[in-house]
């Protein structure tokens, strides 16, 4: 077990290591980012098997007792969230081979990569609010690099807003994290979850929690403090955007979740009413500015707002189908909207230009790319049978049983415009005819990564009740702590 | 002391924030740098400011002895403010690279990529 | 710059802030001191040393690249958790062995121990790796 919760983390690690020894040979760099990101999964699949079969896996490091040490736990959403995270990095990984240029992957494109994954994994597993800091710093030091390492001028500019907002980000965190401690002596999140329970100021912690759905806020992209998003995720390379789309708003998700589930669990009506708000808003304006666009990755990025609104949604209503829809919706989002980025790609590849005016006629060239651009596009609207409509029937039923029309209908209404953008992605870069009369070039390997991450969402969508049943069993381990709590606090071997 | 230290902090907060909304790069980065600042304060202020022991245990005991200084938010601190100088470090070569690629210090002048 | 009296003396203080770091991060187990504090220490010698000569001598000096020596210092700082776990313990519990010398003195050698080295080894190399980048772009 110990070795298990330690894995995904010491694995991205070790292979960032060999990529920096092997610094001068940019092929065997190449091959330890494949190897390594094939080993992450691998390892993340053997913990999520064990947290499946077991219940809740928790290693202490250095042995040293629950509250003083470093604790790792994986419950079933963390176990889940650290497959996502091994399938991304997979998929980018392979994708990256036929995609990226010499020029990034000299100045250590793949190391980062693995960086950014140790991060990740870190902050999905890590038992102690201090240490998800730490974790959060690491995937955010190397996002930073990977943001600006390239050095064109569209992405310096997008980097040094996505560097600002998100080290204001880290300084709120930081100063709750202050507080926090003032307050409970102790920043174990099992420990600080029992400490808070005794303590009676509910004032205090709901300036706390209010600061912390602010830290984490930022990191997910929520209504009025996504702006650095949309202005940074289409100056990447596809690869890191492609990354970045599918973990790291959604580390900021998970935080909340985590926080909002374990830390702060009464005394918070107000925080409850704020993020319904918050979700309607991210939703609705996401999706506005999504239609407002005519570059691809621009569209895309809008989305990712959209999106993360719905899994707010189940946050806020905090019913044991709410939490589970979100779950659901974690799972599919991470898939869909990385392969999304992925096609981008692919169809920039094959026509030159991200510019939907610029490009077309793939239809017509290469049926099969069209294909698995529908998948996550119709995933993503919300079509049936596809992975994405069950996230959102779930959600939109669990709004009913809460009474939240409002929510509902715009949920629904979301996805309407959803649909109205993945269609005009649709007619202007497969339906009509390149503009210029080109014939699209072939896109080779990177076909491959779009359809394994196609078939995905396939999978998801037709096996829906398996994950339903996952989602809903780590809905209640989230929703009743006590378990989780136990398991880390009396953990000895 | 503690009124100080509140005050103090408030002011960090309040340059910092200044700092982050002028126009300048350079400023947004001393900004970021007093924010980090003004946060391990914090940290250190709630942890409560007395003078104690050490938090050693002595030569053939096995606890503590009771008045000592709670060790946990200077390990904090340590590591935020060495998480914070690599962060600036960074910061302060980026704005550099952003001054080199556009030439100007102008945040106004870096909207192109905005939607 | 070209300075005989800093050349000289620097290659005198080189040597010696070297083994003075070794010494700072032998001695972080239970005093002041550590593979953090000892990294920086060296770094900041090879940095005289590059003030002294010049970038290109310094990295002549370490032979391998700054990055690979921050990976080598990595892989070892994540091996040396790992003794402990072939026990069945956690990742980073440690382990010691005392080394008796003749004369009745005892070392004692432990994971962390190796774990300061990997940490001073990463310090050196990313130290090194920015500072040799800033500094060659200048010269440029």
């Amino acid at each position: 077990m110990n070795l298990l919760l330690v894995a995904p983390i010491l694995l991205p690690m070790l292979t960032a290591a060999l990529c920096l020894l092997a610094w001068k040979s940019v092929r065997v760099q190449r091959w330890l980012g494949v190897a390594g990101s094939a080993a992450l999964l691998a390892s993340a699949l053997a913990l999520f098997a064990e947290v499946h079969g077991r219940g809740i896996a928790v290693s202490h490091a250095g042995e040293w007792a629950a509250p003083f040490g470093i604790t790792l736990a994986a419950d079933l959403l963390g176990a889940l969230m650290v497959v996502l995270g091994g399938i991304v990095g997979l998929m980018v990984a392979v994708y990256s081979l036929g995609s990226i240029d010499e020029g990034r992957e000299r100045f250590g494109f793949h190391p980062l990569v693995q960086i950014l994954l140790m991060g990740v994994c870190g902050a999905f597993l890590t038992g102690d609010l201090f240490n998800l800091y730490v974790w959060f710093e690491v995937l955010l030091m190397a996002s930073f690099v990977l943001t600006a390492l390239g050095g064109e001028r569209a992405q310096m500019e997008g980097a040094i807003k996505y560097v600002t907002l998100n080290l204001v980000s880290s300084a709120i965190f930081l100063a709750a994290l202050g507080l926090l401690y003032g307050l409970t002596h102790s920043l174990n999140m099992a420990d600080v979850s029992l400490r808070l329970a005794k303590l009676n100021y509910p004032a205090l912690e709901n300036l706390l929690a209010v600061l912390f759905f602010i830290a984490f806020g930022i990191k997910a992209a929520v209504f009025p403090l996504f702006f650095w998003l949309p202005a940074s995720y289409h100056t990447m390379p596809v690869s890191v955007s492609a990354l970045f789309a599918g973990l790291l708003t959604k580390v900021g998700v998970y935080a909340l979740i985590r926080v909002f589930t374990l830390v702060f669990r009464d005394d918070v009506e107000f925080i409850k009413e704020l993020m319904l708000v918050v979700a309607c808003l991210t939703m609705a304006v996401g999706v506005l500015g999504a239609v407002a666009q005519m570059e691809m990755r621009r569209i895309l990025s809008f989305h990712i707002v959209s999106q993360i609104g719905y899994m707010i949604i189940g946050l806020a209503l905090m019913t044991p189908l709410a939490l589970a829809g979100t779950v659901f919706y974690l799972a599919h989002h991470i898939i869909v909207k990385t392969n999304l980025f992925l096609v981008s790609g692919a169809v920039a590849r094959a026509t030159g230009s991200f510019e939907l005016k610029k490009v077309g006629g793939l239809y017509a060239a290469q049926p099969g790319l069209a294909l698995l651009f529908l998948i996550p596009a119709l995933s993503l609207a919300g079509i049936p049978p596809l992975s994405g409509f069950w996230g959102k029937y779930i959600l939109v039923k669990a709004g009913l049983e809460s009474g939240q029309v409002v929510l509902v209908v715009a949920a629904l209404a979301v996805s309407v415009f959803t649909m109205i953008s993945m269609m005009k992605i649709w007619s202007e870069a497969f339906w009509k005819p390149h503009p210029l009369g080109l014939t699209p070039a072939p896109v080779g390997l990177l076909n491959g990564p779009i359809a394994a991450m196609a078939a995905m969402t396939l999978l998801i969508g037709f096996g829906v009740e398996p994950m339903m049943q996952l989602a809903q069993r780590s809905a209640q381990q989230l929703l009743d702590p006590q378990n989780y709590i136990q398991a880390v606090l009396e953990a000895r071997k | 002391m503690n009124t100080v230290m509140a005050l103090l902090i408030g002011m960090l907060y309040a340059s910092g924030m200044y700092m982050v909304l002028r126009r300048s790069m350079v400023k947004l980065i001393i900004g970021l740098a007093l924010l980090s600042h003004a946060a391990n304060l914090l940290i250190f202020t709630m942890a409560t400011l007395r003078r104690d022991r050490p938090p050693l245990i002595d030569e053939g005991e096995t606890a503590l002895a009771a008045p000592y200084a709670d060790p946990v938010p200077q390990a904090l601190i340590l590591t935020a403010i060495v998480i914070g100088f690599a962060v600036s470090a960074f910061a302060a070569i980026m704005i550099y690279r952003v001054y080199q690629t556009t030439g100007t210090d102008d945040l106004d002048q870096l909207h192109t990529t905005d939607s | 710059m070209n300075s005989l009296i800093l050349r000289t003396t620097t290659g005198f203080l080189l040597s010696l802030l070297v083994l003075f770091s070794v010494y700072l991060m032998l001695r972080g187990h239970n005093a002041p001191g550590g593979g953090f504090i000892g990294g920086l220490t060296a770094t900041a010698a090879l940095t005289l040393y590059a003030f002294a000569f010049d970038v290109a001598t310094v990295r002549k000096m370490l032979r391998i690249d700054p990055l690979s020596v921050a990976g080598l210092g990595l892989v070892l700082a994540l091996v040396s958790g790992l003794p402990g776990m072939l026990g069945g313990d956690a990742f980073l519990t440690s382990r010691w062995a005392v080394l008796a010398l003749p004369g009745g003195t005892e070392i004692h050698l432990g994971t962390p121990l190796l774990f300061d080295f990997g940490v001073y080894l990463v310090v050196i190399g990313v130290g090194c790796a920015v500072l040799l980048t800033m500094a060659e772009e200048r010269g440029e």
